[in-house]
């Protein structure tokens, strides 16, 4: 019965919250209680004052729960201190005029015990439901989803009755559901809230639920309408496990499309050099780190002249490192490689050599640690697309940029005079060189190609990974593998192998851990290139042969 | 060193058989294999001939890179195979020899368990795994040197050749074989000491591995086993099934062509090759006294690739002599100006692709037929693989 009329107070003091200067007096009387030895009467003055539904009510509270409330010995008043030197810096509780420097002997601490602590978060969340702020309306929803007090069903009934924020009634009507659940008065209150409850997925529903079920298991002669809300709590958690595991392999293949997209970023300049061009180039990965490098070097240099643009070095590091390894490239292809074609072994052996220099040079210069490439505000944070599936910014926006730069790489080749002489070269070299195609020049531009668009990748690794002088070492194997497995000589199957390579990846790591997923994945390469020794999308004819 | 006037037996006609420069290398091998103990234990440390002990194993640590060397050059001089995945058959091959030291630490580890080693205790094991069973015994830890890196080499290869693997493909995949073992041995699950490995080692056969004596004996075994495996390389380069593996190397569809089943041939050779670096593995690991998963790391298969192109690919006692000079050059370099070295191995791989296509030994002995060709005309002792441009 007390119970009862308790909510039924706390529903009124809220009703009158708009009036709440009306009562405020009573905050003074309500909170006397506070006052007195006894446990069983500071629990009935924290209704009390929670019941006033009094702003300040919240911060006298608060300050209790945070052991901050304390007894003036001299005159019995109730005051807030803060710690300071040689006592408290205390303020009256009630009127919130400072009273200054109160030594720690004038002062007694109003002690709480369990029991009230958690009466008193309850409470605080009832009071701050209706607070102007709903962001915090939305946090005391959910905290009372969490703890679920039987007090708090009519105040979260009213609050959810005069709630027009949309972004907080979901989570309203859900904590109303979760005390429906737990204290409805009838068995088809409690169906109903189930209803409610099992149309949502995210695991903290999947949890509560799993807790109810256990706690109504545990009961020793259960009726038989309990009896069917058992099966119904059940049929609930099976209805959220079956949209959990599907928002789980969204989020899977999510997370394997954005390892894909790395991998295509980092592959996709090899399956220029060496699909289109045949040439093994083995300081690949030092293009990517050279590009990583160069936004290192970009931010720097915004940082300490022009640190309004900071946000913006990102974006104009692109070009340049497309510009600086691509250099690099034709700088490698004019001075070693030309002199090796056709010779795909020796390649292989010389532009290790070269990756191995480029490596120490970048070491001698930035040193061995790793450079700290900031991501920009508009890449941080998450995309919340729903309960339980969220997605990060800069991980969308690398897989943007790896689509991006993959179409920037088929128009080119596809589209432009460029792209046509390269094609010529690669598939006839002395007939595009009597053409008047310059075939020196289509063979240093091509690598030029293909290391620039390592550099861009390396500037969307430097925002996932480490910028070390290791960092194209770690990608030039996978790159390898997706331009092996997905066929040389062909964009599109760069692309494929890139997306089933990081989505596989990502269905195996939860069952394997992510080494034994990778080792899997390399041994299932290895075990398709003896099946398709020239990949998915091979090159046919006897051009394969030479 | 001339063995002709000697009665022939199997392995003198072995020794008989070889050309010119291997029987040079094997008297020098010999010559090292006597004077180096020699000189470690009786001239007197103050002396300028006297070797320390640390240069005895580190000479030991050269030998048996040799023969893991002279185990690529048999694949890629001879049969044009580019495995960049050799490393992995010289870890394996050290993982078991380190596996029966492991074993022999007994309870002198530092938990004192007599039956599981140092790093089992240390991650809660109770039991030994099964595939440490055994590794006591030194008889079944060597016969595991041998066949470990076979079976893989078997298995490996009876795929990848069959299915026609060939070129740098076959090198993409070797090199991807030992990057998923590297990452496998780095997991602490599989029972192979993770990320430390195997080390702390104490005795072999009852030897103490720190003691001189044993140092010189192992490093004359690294001297047998190094002379022993080029003899067996050189028996299998010199005779028809060798021819066949140079033409395999030349021209593989016109080998298939005219009727030999390549990938046999091919299967053969690797699953030997495998099996010398295996033995070489397990030569390095008493002398270095540790084995760890960077072992298996690319780079270091890579690496090897070099040593063989630098001392001359397709000639054995080329492979020998470009290990045993880089591995040199290494650690001098690495002591006296360690920032350099990359920029120097980089630039020997560079240097050597462009300007040595055929190595010290392969463009030395251009040289030399063309010193003779003025003096006495062309009157070639050159194999024509060798001149070929």
């Amino acid at each position: 019965m007390r119970i009862i009329l308790k909510s039924f107070l706390a529903a009124l003091a809220i009703l009158f919250m708009t009036q709440a200067v009306a009562v405020s007096a009573d905050l003074t009387e309500a909170s006397q209680g506070l006052l007195a030895k006894g446990y069983k009467d500071k629990t009935a003055a924290v209704e009390a004052v929670a019941a006033t539904g009094d702003a300040r009510s919240v911060i006298i509270l608060e300050a209790l729960l945070g052991g901050k409330l304390f007894i003036q010995k001299s005159d019995n008043v109730l005051v807030i201190g803060v710690k300071a030197e040689g006592g408290y810096k205390t303020v009256n509780a009630i009127t919130g005029t400072e009273i200054g420097l109160t030594p720690k002997s004038d002062v007694k601490k109003v002690r709480i015990n369990n029991k009230m602590r958690g009466l008193i978060k309850g409470q605080l969340g009832g009071l701050t439901l209706l607070s102007d702020d709903p962001a915090l309306r939305m946090k005391a929803a959910n905290a009372v989803f969490i703890s679920r007090p039987k007090e708090m069903m009519a105040p979260m009934q009213s609050a959810l009755a005069s709630e027009t924020d949309p972004t907080v009634v979901p989570a309203m009507t859900r904590a109303l559901a979760a005390l429906e659940l737990r204290h409805g008065a009838t068995m088809a209150d409690k169906q109903a809230a189930l209803e409610i409850l099992s149309d949502l997925h995210d695991p903290q529903v999947k949890s509560l639920l799993s807790g109810e079920l256990s706690s109504l298991r545990a009961l020793q002669n259960p009726t038989g309408p309990e009896k069917e809300l058992i099966i119904a709590v059940q049929a609930g958690l099976t209805k959220i496990d079956e949209k959990l595991d599907f928002l789980n392999i969204i989020e899977n293949i999510f997370q394997g499309i954005s390892l894909g997209s790395v991998l295509l970023l980092a592959a996709i300049g090899l399956a220029i050099t060496f699909g289109v061009m045949g040439v093994i180039n083995m300081a690949h990965g030092e293009m990517v780190m050279i590009g990583a490098y160069t936004t290192y070097v970009v931010q720097e240099l915004c940082r300490n002249f022009a640190p309004g643009f900071l946000d913006y070095a990102l974006i104009a590091a692109v070009p340049l490192a497309f510009i600086v390894s691509g250099l690099c490239g034709v700088g490698i292809e004019r001075s070693v490689i030309r002199y090796l074609y056709g010779r795909p072994l020796e390649t292989l052996l010389a532009t290790w050599g070269i990756s191995l220099i480029l490596q120490q040079f970048v070491r001698t210069i930035f040193g061995p640690t790793n450079k700290e490439v900031s991501s920009p505000e508009w890449l941080s944070g998450t995309w919340e697309v729903t309960g339980g599936l969220a997605l990060t910014y800069n991980r969308i926006a690398i897989i943007l940029f790896a689509a991006a730069v993959l179409l920037m790489l088929v128009l080119i080749l596809k589209k432009t005079a460029f792209g046509l002489q390269m094609r010529a070269v690669t598939q006839n070299r002395q007939m595009a060189a009597s053409m008047g195609i310059r075939t020196g020049w289509v063979d240093a531009m091509t690598f030029g190609l293909g290391s620039g668009v390592a550099g861009m990748a390396g500037v969307a690794l430097s925002q996932i990974d480490n910028v070390s002088p290791n960092l194209g070492q770690a990608y030039i194997i996978d790159s390898f593998m997706v331009v092996v497995f997905g066929g040389v000589g062909n964009l599109w199957g760069t692309l494929v192998g890139a997306l089933s390579l990081g989505i596989t990846n990502k269905f195996l790591e939860p069952y394997t851990g992510a080494v034994l997923a990778k080792i899997l994945v390399l041994v299932a390469i290895i075990l398709f290139i003896q099946k398709r020794p020239r990949g998915l999308f091979a090159l046919k004819g006897r051009a394969v042969e030479s | 060193m001339d063995f002709s006037s000697t009665k022939k037996g199997p392995f003198v006609s072995l020794v008989t058989g070889l050309p010119g420069g291997g029987k040079t290398f094997l008297g020098i091998l010999l010559v090292a294999a006597l004077l180096v103990p020699l000189s470690n234990l009786l001239v007197p440390e103050s002396s300028f001939f006297h070797v320390p002990t640390y240069m005895v194993s580190l000479l030991g640590k050269y030998l048996s890179f040799a023969l893991l060397a002279l185990s690529v050059d048999l694949i890629w001089g001879y049969c044009g195979i580019l495995s960049l995945g050799h490393g992995a058959f010289f870890a394996l091959g050290g993982y078991a020899m380190g596996m029966y030291l492991m074993r022999q630490i007994g309870d002198r580890g530092v938990y004192g368990n007599p039956d599981l080693p140092d790093f089992m205790v240390f991650l809660n094991w109770t039991e030994l795994p099964w595939y440490w069973t055994g590794f006591d015994m030194f008889p079944v830890a060597m016969t595991m040197v041998i066949l470990v890196p076979g079976i893989l080499a078997f298995i490996f290869g009876w795929f990848a050749f069959r299915a026609r693997v060939t070129g740098v493909y076959l090198s993409i995949i070797t090199q991807a074989m030992t990057y998923a073992l590297m990452l496998a041995f780095f997991r602490n699950d599989m029972g192979f000491g993770g990320n430390n490995g195997l080390t702390d080692f104490k005795e072999i056969l009852g030897f103490d591995l720190q003691s001189d004596g044993t140092r010189l004996g192992l490093f004359v075994c690294s001297v047998i086993a190094l002379a022993f495996g080029y003899l067996i390389s050189s028996f299998i380069t010199q005779s028809k099934l060798g021819r066949v593996l140079i033409a395999i190397r030349d021209a593989e569809s016109r080998t298939r062509f005219s009727g030999y089943r390549v990938e046999y041939y091919k299967l053969f050779v690797f699953v030997v090759s495998a099996v010398l670096a295996g033995i070489a593995g397990a030569l390095y690991v008493p002398q270095v006294g540790i084995i760890n998963p960077s072992e298996f790391s690319p780079a270091q298969s890579i690496e090897v690739v070099i040593w063989v192109a630098v001392g001359g690919r397709g000639t054995l006692w080329g492979a020998v002599l470009g290990a045993m000079l880089v591995n040199w050059g290494k650690s001098y370099f690495t002591g006296a100006l360690p920032e350099a070295w990359l920029y120097m191995l980089g630039g020997l791989f560079v240097f050597t692709t462009l300007f040595l296509p055929k190595g010290i030994v392969g463009t030395s002995a251009i040289w030399i037929e063309k010193i003779k060709n003025r003096q006495t005309g062309p009157a070639s002792t050159i194999p024509a693989y060798v001149k070929e441009e």
